[in-house]
Formats: C-alpha cells, structure tokens, sequence
C-alpha cells in the first residue's frame, strides 16, 4: 500500500524514511483494528441485552458444551506463541524457522477451524432456531472469518518469507508484525467471546 | 491502475494535468480525490434535492394525488439516505478533508493515499447502486433509520439493496476516517505543534474518531439486520423473539455520533472562514479544541434520546436527557467564539461570509429546538412529528450545507485560480437562506400541532403551511441554478484571483493556486500562527 508514495513523501529529507513510514502504516492498522474491535463490541452489546431482556421461549433450546471451545482457546493461545516465535527467528535472521513456525500457526488456525466445524454439526440447534441460537452463529461466525483470513495471511507471509532473497526479511518486517498484531487481535477477541458466550 | 499511478509519481513536478479527465481516473492526489469526492457528493445531492422536491410536491396537496404512498415511503427513504450517506458525509469528510488537510499538516499527500482512492472510488458504485434499486421491485421504503420490524416486512430486494449500500459507504467513511487520524497524528511537519494546528484538523480529528469508534457498529448491526431479512433468523423480529429496541440502541450508536459527523467539520470549516473575511484571530482557540473534543466524548453517550418514546425506562430517560442537555455547552461555547471572532472585525460582506453567517444564524436556531427536543415531556409530545423533520434540517440543511456552500466559495480560488462572480453568489445566498427558512420554520408549527412525519396524507387544515413550506422548497430547487452558472462561467472565464486572494495566513494559502502535484515548491512552510491576523503587516510571515 505504501511502498510507492513513501517515495513521493519524504523526498526533502532522507534521513529516517523507512522508520519513520513504518511506524504509521502500524499506526494506522491499529486504527482499524479499534475499528474492528467496535463491531464485535456491538455483536457482544446486543447479545449481552438479549440475555438480560429476552427470555428463552418456552421449549427452545440453546446449550453450549465447553470443551471444544476449550480446546480451541488452548489452540488460538498456543497459535499466538508460535507467532511470536516467528518474529524472533526473523530477528535473528533465520528464514527458515520462521516460516516453520508460520506454518505451524497456521496449522493452528486450521485446526481451530476444523474444530468449529465440527462444533457447529454437533450443536442440538441450527442458525434460525432462537434468538441466541442465531446470535451464537453470528458472532463466532464473524470470528471464524477473522480466523480465516489470518490464516490466509499468514500462508501468505510464511511464502514471502521463505528465503533471504523473498519480500520479508530482517530489513522489511512489517507484513510480519502487522499480521501478528492482527492475529493478536483474534486471539484476544475469541477469549473475550469465550467468556461470554460460554462461560456467563 | 499501477501504471498511472507509477506515470504521475516518476514525473510528478512537471505532470499538471490541465484537463478535467484526471478527475475520472484513478488519482493519487488527494487534492484530486478531494475534488472528487466533492463533484460526486454534488451530483448525489441533485438526485437527493430532486426527491426532496418531489416531497414538497406530494405535500402540497392534503391527499397523495402525486404519487403513490408506497412511492413516497421509496423516495423520502432514498431522499434521507443519498443526503446523509452520499451528499453531507463524503463532501464535508471527504471532499474539503483530502483538499485541505495535507495542506494544514504540511505534508504533500495524506499518509494512505491508495487506502483515500479506495474510499472514494467505493462511493460512486454503492450510490448508482442504491438509486438504482428503485427499478427492482421498488427500493426500500423504510426510511433511513431502516427500523425493524418496518425494514423486515416491507419488500425486501430494496432493503437489502439499501443494506449493502450503506455498509459500503460506512466502509468508505472508516477507510478515510483511519486516514484522517494518521495524517494529523503522524504526518505533521517537523516542529508543528498540536496546538499549531488550524482548526479544522481538530475538527477532523474528533469527526475521525467519531468515524472509527461508531461506523463499525452500524455496519455490524445492518449486517444482523440482513440476516434478519435473508436468513429469517429472529434478531430484530418480534415474531421470532427478537427485540427491536436493541437495534434502535445499536443503530443510534452510530447515528447519533453520525450527526456530529455530519456537522463537527462544518464548525472546523466555519472556523477557518471567519477569522480570514473578517480580519481577526480566531477567538478562543484553546476552548474550541477542548468544546470539540467534549462534543466527541458527549456525542458518544446521549444516542438514547432519540428512543424516549421507545419504552426506555425513566432512569435511562434522566441519564440521556442530563447528557444532551450538556453538549449544549461546548456547541454554545463554539458559537460565541464565532461572534466573537466576528465582533469589532473588518468585516468583508462576500458570498462565503454570508453563507457562513446564515449558518451561524441558522445553526443557533437548530441548536435551540434541538435542547428543546432532549427533554423528554417535550419530545414525547412532538416525536416523529414535522418539528423534529424542522430540527434536524436545520442543523444539516441550515448548518452544514451552508458551510459547504461557503466553503466552495472561499476555496474556489484555490482550486482553480479563478474568483467566483460575487453578484451570483449573492444572489445564490439571498434566494438559499430565504427559501430554506420558509421551507423549514413553517415545519415547527406544523409539528408542534401534530403533523407527522413519513406520510404522504395529512389533515386538511395543515394545508395553506404545508404550502408555503412547498414554496420554500421550489426555491431552494431554484438557488442551484446561480450557483451551477456562477461554477461553470467562474471557470471558463472568471477573473485571475491571484495565489492568495483573500490574504489568508493558513498554510493552503501559502503556495500557488491552483497548488502544484506535490503542493509546494520547497519545503512545507511553518505555520505557527494560523490566525495571526490584525497585526502590522510587517510581523507577518
């Protein structure tokens, strides 16, 4: 997005250019992802009105079982690790670690979707069956979408950083630690959802 | 796409495109997305005013005999939406924001300029498509606030037609508002100070803020709402065990902050036009930083007044009431610096003065009714009726419409090196102020005496008002046509206004006009004093 105006920018002088562009390109993915964070606030401000206002209809049926959204938030937990281990190895310059752990976040990724899959064709009740029902649906799955496209991401990255020569390296990390900070991002918000979806 | 761009940045310095056609293309420039979102917002805000006309045609008579009502509910739902989404968020945002604010910053181009080319060419698509689901089995009739159960029931390829429309405008909007903030934040020119700033950054930011924190909500909720309508499930749908009033909670998050959108940047924009016609420092400027980031702060937690009559309970009522009533004081606190600035100035009586002192004018009036309508006995008594149709113009119509109208005037020059002629601004400003205050003041009466809003019928008696508030209407329909001359002969053959002609000491003013590609030859000058006015000419920079 910015590799060509950042040449039109700062032509007067010279001296900090890359640093300082890349502080503002981070600054203003965290814009977005207060952005983000806004609509999820607002799914959980609905849902959280729904259970203090509405009551289940009689004979209607929403039961939530705990342990594969347990294992999932041990998945996403351990996901973030593995991320951060990519970002050190990269520091140290070693593009193969770092794409190794890269695939192994995204292998978590998967898992955890293909572990929501498997929760949605087991749960006793379908998208329009309640109010809750359709509420659960709509919120974990606008995170799963999240969860997607950063393991998208980071397929994407774990390719570009695959060798010394390739578009990420020591010098450019940004593309590295933006989607870390995204995926941060998810990982917090799916605690959050976990708290209240299934432990409230 | 790449490679015009790659063709302006290799040869940016000698590249100034005369022709018009560069306001068609895929432009990086953010003084030419500026113009863009501008010419855009213009032709929406036609479309939109001839709505409105066919409004005030319909209401002229007692019965629908103009149209169906079903027609109606269409074109004051599409007349609502284009004006908001299309017309008043992307021009007063989008437009004078691109334009100016990478001048104020002093900076060459704002910090994302694909993101701003992105948030442009978003708005033209998501317009033509929301005028154009009036030819598939009607467009959505539910007005622009799009309540359920109203929106669920009513014929549903328009709505969601409506839907994804507004949730690609909010995207926009986000797209620019995170743009905004990094560029004030993180663009500034070395040794500007926040506090340097000329107060239509302040503006922004707040507005910005507003943007990021409040549209994400919106577009979350209008994304349930499409469930709702395509995937019944039961979110908004009593039938279904939903509960309406939490979308009214969650649509007046956004909608409410909305209106600060819509106005916060006209109060930057008026605040940047009067200290330079009337010759004065801009007075108080600490208090309007602070008044505007109140607002923002405020702005944010009074969003239930609009539902007193949506079976809030009364602890909620005191709460929302205290609340708005409060934002009367840093919006009072603008207005007497306006007076203020303009009090003891030598004052030069121009198209872009008078447009912003009707809006001064207009603005307080609006404000008043608007105390008026947080108290909820009061509001209770005139919700949904014609006062709160009178109210809301006033600030949207009379405030912000009017700065943008004196804006244009005032930064023509700047774009393109011409003046405008003063005679037709005049007239357009004599003919604008008369008509939209007939159009609009009759309207309080006609709610205060329980006319409601939204139908196409209305009792007999209200007809001789509703008349002249129709002739009102024709001539604001007519006040665009001076104006659409005084644009096209001012740049066919206006008279050369120089680079400054109004001898403004804000940074835009600073450089040629119209500004080179990369906005000024050398380095960005320092503006430490944006309003220094009034001092001997030898202490100027």
């Amino acid at each position: 997005m910015t590799t060509l105006d950042s040449s039109k920018e700062i032509k007067k002088d010279d001296s900090d250019v890359s640093e300082h562009h890349e502080d503002f390109r981070m600054f203003g993915l965290i814009t977005f992802l207060i952005a983000d964070g806004m609509t999820f606030a607002g799914f959980f401000a609905a849902y959280l009105t729904y259970k203090a206002v509405n009551p289940l209809p009689e004979g209607a049926i929403y039961e939530l079982e705990l342990p594969i959204p347990t294992l999932n938030t041990i998945l996403l937990l351990i996901s973030s690790a593995t991320f951060h281990k990519a970002g050190k190895a990269l520091l140290k310059n070693k593009n193969s670690d770092t794409q190794k752990w890269l695939i192994v976040t995204a292998l978590l990724g998967i898992t955890f979707l293909i572990c929501q899959l498997f929760e949605y064709f087991n749960l006793p009740f379908g998208l329009t069956d309640n109010l809750f029902a359709s509420t659960f649906y709509a919120l974990t799955g606008f995170h799963g979408l999240h969860v997607t496209l950063g393991t998208l991401m980071i397929l994407i990255i774990s390719w570009q950083s695959r060798s010394k020569g390739g578009r990420i390296t020591n010098q450019n990390m940004f593309p590295l630690e933006a989607v870390e900070l995204y995926w941060h991002f998810v990982d917090g918000i799916w605690v959050v959802l976990f708290i209240i979806l299934y432990l409230l | 796409m790449t490679i015009s761009i790659d063709s302006q940045d290799s040869n940016s310095k000698s590249l100034q495109p005369k022709s018009w056609l560069k306001y068609l293309s895929f432009s990086l420039d953010h003084k030419v997305i500026g113009i863009q979102y501008l010419i855009c917002g213009f032709l929406f805000y036609l479309i939109g005013g001839t709505l409105a006309s066919a409004i005030r045609i319909e209401l002229a008579s007692p019965m629908s005999d103009f149209m169906p009502r079903d027609v109606y509910n269409q074109v004051l739902t599409l007349h609502g939406t284009i004006m908001i989404f299309l017309w008043i968020v992307p021009v007063v945002n989008g437009a004078f924001g691109n334009y100016l604010i990478p001048f104020y910053v002093g900076a060459r181009d704002m910090a994302f300029p694909r993101l701003n080319a992105v948030a442009f060419w978003l708005i033209p698509p998501s317009g033509l498509m929301l005028v154009a689901s009036y030819f598939v089995e009607g467009a959505a009739q539910a007005g622009w606030t799009a309540y359920p159960p109203l929106s669920i029931t009513t014929p549903q390829s328009g709505q969601i037609i409506w839907i994804m429309s507004v949730l690609l405008l909010g995207g926009s909007s986000i797209f620019g508002g995170i743009n905004f903030i990094a560029t004030i934040i993180k663009l500034r020119r070395p040794g500007l100070k926040l506090m340097q700033l000329p107060m239509y950054c302040w503006a922004m930011l707040g507005t910005s803020l507003l943007v990021v924190l409040s549209t994400p909500v919106l577009a979350g909720t209008l994304i349930l709402l499409s469930f709702d309508i395509v995937a019944h499930t039961g979110f908004f749908n009593p039938v279904l065990g939903g509960n309406v009033v939490v979308y009214q909670h969650l649509f007046w998050f956004y909608s409410h902050p909305a209106v600060y959108i819509m106005v916060l940047p006209a109060f930057g924009l008026v605040s940047e036009i009067l200290p330079v016609h009337s010759r004065k420092p801009l007075f108080g400027y600490t208090t309007m930083v602070f008044s505007i980031m109140g607002i923002v702060v405020l702005g944010l937690v009074v969003w239930a007044h609009h539902m007193f009559t949506s079976g809030t309970p009364p602890w909620m009522r005191l709460f929302f009431t205290i609340a708005t009533a409060f934002i009367a004081v840093p919006t009072g606190i603008k207005f007497f610096n306006w007076v203020a600035t303009l009090w003891g100035g030598k004052i030069s009586v121009n198209s872009a003065m008078l447009f912003s002192c009707g809006f001064i004018i207009n603005f307080v009036f609006g404000g008043i009714t608007g105390v008026a309508l947080a108290q909820v006995p009061f509001d209770i008594h005139v919700h949904d009726t014609y006062f709160v149709v009178a109210h809301f113009h006033y600030i949207v119509y009379g405030g912000t419409v009017f700065i943008i109208f004196s804006s244009i005037y005032h930064w023509f020059p700047k774009v393109t090196g011409k003046l405008m002629s003063e005679k037709l601004g005049i007239l357009h400003f004599a003919i604008t102020f008369i008509g939209f205050n007939l159009c609009f003041a009759p309207q309080h009466w006609l709610g205060l005496n329980g006319m409601p809003r939204r139908v196409a019928e209305y009792d007999p008696q209200f007809q001789f008002v509703n008349q002249i508030s129709s002739l009102g209407a024709l001539l604001m329909a007519i006040s665009t046509i001076p104006f659409l001359i005084n644009i096209f002969l001012s740049i066919k053959n206006g008279i050369n206004s120089g680079d400054n002609p109004w001898n403004a000491l804000t940074p835009e003013w600073l450089t040629s006009s119209p500004p080179p590609v990369e906005n000024w030859e050398g380095d960005a000058p320092l503006v430490e004093e944006p309003y220094g006015y009034g001092k001997p000419i030898s202490q100027k920079n």
